[in-house]
């Protein structure tokens, strides 16, 4: 009994996490912002839709799975994420207007001479 | 202009939880599970419009992550353990695709 609350809880929280970060990807102004609030949103949220999976299932067959499922999603998420804002950054799409600061560039401008 | 947009959205985000809570007459996951396929119209949305590239990358990058959820939901529902089998599969596949996109976007070749 108290477990099913506890692992409805975390789905709820998780499926939380999905829409707010998916409203972000929505309503940001940039590919940066979008990137940065739908990524770390959504990957905390199916992580906690999986660990509420793992913790109403317990230790069989599919507990296990969800488990081997967080720790891909741990695993690959931020690397794909990195991946696509170096790769937008060096192909020159544009920032937003209301940036202060590009550490980036500074850096690709004093390595270029 | 702008205070009209926000108004708009917060009917329309509005009027779909009322109806999915309140009106629908179905198991707790199935709700849930339809808060997760409106989440991916929200994103097909940044798919359709999305004004630069890697909008378009970054959308298809968070559907995956999006349908890994809804599977173990409804391998929840239905008792079977191979639906986390196919979660795990387009978590894979998802990854692959967008470094392949990722490393064309950026102008070099796959084999690079």
């Amino acid at each position: 009994m108290i477990r099913e609350i506890i692992g409805m809880a975390f789905i709820i929280l998780g499926i939380t996490f999905d829409f707010l970060g998916v409203l972000g990807l929505v309503r940001l102004p940039d590919v940066y912002n979008r990137l940065q609030a739908a990524t770390k949103c959504v990957t905390f949220g199916s992580a906690g839709v999986l660990f509420g999976v793992f913790i109403l299932q317990g230790f069989n067959n599919f507990g296990f799975k969800a488990l081997i499922g967080i720790v891909f999603i741990f695993l690959t998420s931020p690397v794909a994420a990195h991946a696509i804002s170096r790769a937008a950054h060096r192909s020159g799409i544009p920032l937003t207007k209301e940036t202060i600061v590009d550490k980036y560039q500074e850096d690709h401008e004093l390595r270029e001479g | 202009m702008k205070y009209l947009r926000w108004f708009l959205g917060l009917i329309f985000v509005g009027c779909f939880l009322y109806f999915n809570f309140f009106i629908y007459q179905g198991d707790i996951i199935f709700k849930l599970i339809n808060v997760i396929l409106f989440s991916a119209l929200f994103v097909l949305f940044r798919v359709i419009f999305g004004p630069s590239p890697a909008d378009r990358i970054v959308a298809v990058d968070i559907l995956g992550i999006l349908i890994i959820g809804m599977l173990a939901l409804i391998g929840l529902y239905y008792d079977k353990s191979f639906f986390m089998d196919i979660g795990l599969i387009w978590a894979l596949l998802s990854f692959i695709a967008s470094l392949a996109f990722a490393k064309i976007l950026e102008g070099r070749q796959l084999d690079d």
